[in-house]
Formats: structure tokens, sequence, C-alpha cells
């Protein structure tokens, strides 16, 4: 009973955030609102028992991600009304991904096509039960090559964007820190003996 | 008397019954932890005076002990000033959303045998989720003020947040390695037996690279360019005064004491004596004393670092952060790797 209350309160607050995100002014509020509505998620997902995931997205996308996000969005002072003159153009775009994705949502809740391990409804575990373990021991033994192929893709990801900042301007000045850090006092100050000159 | 009570609890439905538990365990953690906020700042100014040859505060109180409550008056008389082109709402939430994540970490750190508020498996992970949202409140601080100066100093924050929360995460990738759980109160045990079974030992090079990162992850000096003084005047809270000023500062006074009692918890063995197993009495027994004994160590490091040190360059702490810690860690779990395949330290007994 408490748990359906709570379940259909955070879906109201998920489901406003979102439409948040698309209907704020201010570019800030609407990253604000889509922290809002990945916290909300990730406290739906703990009321299905998936701790592991809500905690992972809590601390990869709100903790790392939006806090980036926000740096950029706030640096860059986008210009709303420009933005806007598009939406009519895109929004048939828009309605096409919305409708397919609706569709694949409704065809896992209601038609439940075999082979899908679909859990409608979750069985409470037993307090002992680890999801963190489990999941672990499904990545690293199961699903270990899909597991690989993820984090290459993702290291392949992380060597392209290096490259494609890496642009080397002439006559760019830098500071070479370990140049910085290797001199000594000599180098810079000479110490001079000189007389005491006396006011006379 | 008794009975009458009795008889009210089997009333109460079990959910209601399980929010009085937690509430009861809530509470009296929480009030500790702010009376510990009120003291460190005492502390605070009364040992950077020992180290600047002072005095500090004596006036109000025995040795200047009621201080910390003359100060919280203040603030609270103090008027709440809204900047007029602010964001007020944003402005007012940012303070909550930097104290929420400090207090709320609490739950999962275990405080002595037996107690912890809410034994989760994913402890360690809880933690550095809810330590990544305490950059919210400097972030937003800064954008709702709508001043130069704070949104520098919300910029700056973000930059070196992001820097150090990674070396922070792979620090306690090694922790977990070693203890082979997210539980905190399973890592704690699994460094029993005196302190040469302190992931101190074995993780050496972790355990300076986490305290370090968390000092950073504070905002505390050597590491306060959000706030920055003597360039952006107070960073992200410039334009704050009274009850909202005083909400940051017990955050960030929470959050010192976190990442201290975060730090025995991973490294020096928690509520673990360090000369368990030699029948000292009360000197070798588990227990709260020793948590605090260690929290209390690494508070008085913090404010040693804030004497001695002089503000780190902006360039300089990122660099600090990517290109030294960074790969420290990452060196540090293959090494990590390696003991565990030669079966050494923590690792002999599996």
């Amino acid at each position: 009973m408490a748990g359906t209350l709570f379940f259909y309160t955070l879906s109201a607050v998920l489901i406003a955030s979102a439409l948040g995100v698309i209907t704020a002014r201010n570019p800030v509020h609407a990253v604000l609102f889509l922290v809002l509505s990945f916290v909300t998620s990730s406290v739906l997902w703990l009321l299905l028992e998936a701790e592991f995931l809500a905690v992972v997205l809590v601390l990869v996308y709100v903790g790392a991600v939006m806090v980036l996000f926000l740096f950029v969005v706030m640096m860059l002072d986008v210009n709303v009304a420009q933005l806007r003159e598009g939406f009519t153009r895109y929004a048939w775009l828009g309605a096409v991904v919305a409708a397919v994705l609706a569709a694949e949502l409704l065809a896992i809740v209601w038609w439940k096509p075999d082979g899908l391990p679909m859990a409608a409804t979750t069985t409470p575990r037993p307090a002992d039960y680890s999801n963190t373990e489990m999941l672990g021991t499904a990545l690293y033994t199961e699903h270990l090559f899909a597991f690989e192929l993820a984090a290459f893709l993702l290291l392949l990801a992380i060597v392209a964007a290096i490259v494609l900042t890496m642009r080397r301007r002439p006559g760019l000045k830098a500071q070479d820190v370990s140049r910085q850090v290797a001199v000594r006092r000599e180098d810079r100050v000479r110490l001079v003996q000189m007389k005491a000159e006396h006011d006379t | 008397m008794m009975g009458w009570l009795e008889s009210i609890w089997q009333a109460l439905s079990p959910l209601s019954q399980g929010v009085l538990i937690s509430t009861a365990y809530i509470v009296p953690v929480v009030v500790v932890i702010i009376l510990c906020v009120a003291y460190l700042t005492l502390a605070e100014r009364k040992i950077i005076g020992a180290i600047q040859n002072r005095i500090g505060p004596n006036r109000v109180g025995p040795y200047g002990l009621l201080q910390p409550f003359a100060d919280v008056l203040k603030l609270l008389l103090k008027q709440v000033v809204l900047p007029s082109r602010s964001n007020r709402f944003l402005f007012l939430v940012a303070p909550l959303l930097s104290i929420v994540p400090a207090l709320a970490a609490w739950a999962v750190v275990p405080l002595f045998p037996g107690f912890v508020i809410a034994d989760i498996d994913a402890g360690l992970l809880f933690v550095l989720a809810l330590t990544s949202l305490g950059v919210y409140g400097v972030i937003i601080a800064g954008w709702a003020t709508n001043s130069k100066y704070a949104l520098l100093g919300a910029m700056r924050s973000a930059a070196q947040i992001v820097a150090y929360e990674i070396a922070m995460g792979f620090a306690l990738v090694g922790v977990l390695m070693a203890s082979r759980s997210l539980n905190l109160g399973a890592i704690v045990e699994a460094q029993a037996g005196g302190f040469l079974n302190w992931f101190l030992v074995p993780l050496f090079p972790l355990f300076i690279v986490y305290f370090i990162a968390g000092v950073a992850e504070t905002n505390r000096a050597p590491f306060d360019v959000a706030e920055g003084e003597s360039e952006i005047v107070a960073g992200f809270h410039v334009e704050y005064s009274g009850v909202a000023f005083a909400v940051f500062f017990l955050a960030e006074y929470a959050n010192m004491i976190l990442i201290s009692a975060l730090t025995a918890v991973m490294f020096m063995g928690g509520w673990e004596s360090p000369f368990a197993g030699l029948n000292l009495g009360w000197l070798s027994a588990p227990g709260l004393h020793w948590l605090a004994v260690k929290v209390a160590f690494f508070l008085f490091c913090f404010l040693w670092f804030r004497a001695t040190f002089p503000r780190y360059r902006y360039d300089q702490i990122m660099r600090l952060g990517w290109k030294v810690f960074i790969p420290i860690t990452i060196v540090w779990i293959f090494v990590e790797g390696a003991m565990a395949i030669m079966a050494v330290g923590p690792w002999s007994s599996a």
C-alpha cells in the first residue's frame, strides 16, 4: 500500500520534471529538471530492488555527467529564442522517435514476447540477497565478451575525444610544468656581495 | 505505564514502527554531528591560533567554550539578504542541497560494533554517490546569485570536483579489492586484529590520494579556490548572509567530519582498536572511542594543512588531480592485483 503510493508520487514527479526539461525557458533550469528526473528514476529503481543500478545512476549521471552539462550550459549562455525557431521544423522527427519508443515500451509491457526474461511482478528477495554481487557475477561470467566489447568502445570514444581536441596550433604559448618544477634558485636569483652604503 | 506504551506500539502498523525506529537512530546521530561541527569551528580557531602563536577565542565562556553558540546566535539573528537579480528559489535551495548529502551519507557509516543506521550492501557506492552530489549546492549557489565572482567560484568548484572524484573513486576500488565487499561494516571487519591489518599498510598510496582528494572535495585549504577570498572575494557564497550562509558553513564542516570518518573507516579500521588482541582493557577493545580518535586526528590534519600551505594555483590543482593522482591510483590497483595473485597482505587468508 505504502509502496504503491510511493511509486505513484515518484512517477508523477518524474513525469513532471521530464516535461520541465523540454518546456523550461532557461537552459540551466532544463538541466536541473533533468537532474531531478534522474534522481527520481533512481529512487524508482530502488523500489524494484535494483539498488546497484540506482546508486550508479546517481553516481555517474547526476554526480559527473550532469555537472559537466551544467558547467557547459552556464558558460555558453544559450540563446533560447534562436533554438525555438527550429521547433516546428524538427517536430515531426521528434514525434516519430517518440512513437517508436512508446511502441517498444508498450510491446514489452502488454505483448510480452517470448524469450524476454520479464519480471512483471517482483517478489521481494530475502534480506541477504545482494543485487550488486549477482550483477557482478552475471557480467564477469555469462556476459564477459559483451562487457569487454562495451569497455573497448568506451576506450575508443575517450581516445577519439582526446584526438579531436588535441590541435597543435603554431605559436601556442603553454607552460612546461616539469621545466618549471626543475628550476632551482641558482638559475633565477644571484646574490651579490656589496659594501654597505653610507649616507654622509 | 510501560504496558500502556507497549499497547500503543503494538497498534502501530509495521511501516510506522519502522519509521519510528529509524528516527530514533537518526536523531542522535545528527545531533552529535551538529555539535561536533560547532566545536570543530572552535577547535579550528584555537588550533590555528596556537600554530600562529595567538590565543584564539577565549572571551565567551571558560576557555571560549561557548563561542560556537555565540556565533550561531549571531548568524541566526542576521538578515538574509536576497540579491535583487538572483533566482530566488534556487538561491535558497542551494544551501540545503549542500547540507543534505553531507548528513545523509552518515546513514551507512558504521559508528561502533553493530551500529549502523542502514546496513546496505552497496554502502561504498552510496557514499560515493552522495559525496558527488554535494557539488550541486556550490554550482547552483554560484549561478543563482547572478554575480561574476560567484559564477567563477562555481565553475572552479565543478571542474575541481569532477577531477578529484575520479581519483577518489579509484582509491575506493582499491579498498573494495582488499575487503571484497561494498558494505562499510564488512570493510571495517576485514581490518580487524591490530594496526598491521589496517588497509593503510598495503594501500598506503591510495590512502594518501584518498585523503588529499577528500580535502579537495570539501573545498578546504589549500584547495579552496572556489572560495578564494583573495581573488574572488568569497566565491560561490559571496552574496549569502545570515542563516543561508550558516547552512553553507555547517555543510562544509559536516563534510570535513564525513571525509575524516570515511578515511578512518576505509583505511584505518574504523572502530577497530590498533592494539586488538593485546588484552589492554578498553585500549584494545573496539568501540566508538577509537573511531572518534581517528576522526579527530584527520580533522586536526585538515586544520594543520590550512595553517601550513598556501593556496594552489588553479592549473596546479588540475595537474595534480589528472596527471598525478589518477595515474597513481591506477598503477596501485595493478599492484594490488599482483599482491592478490601472490597472496600477500589482506589476501593471504583467502
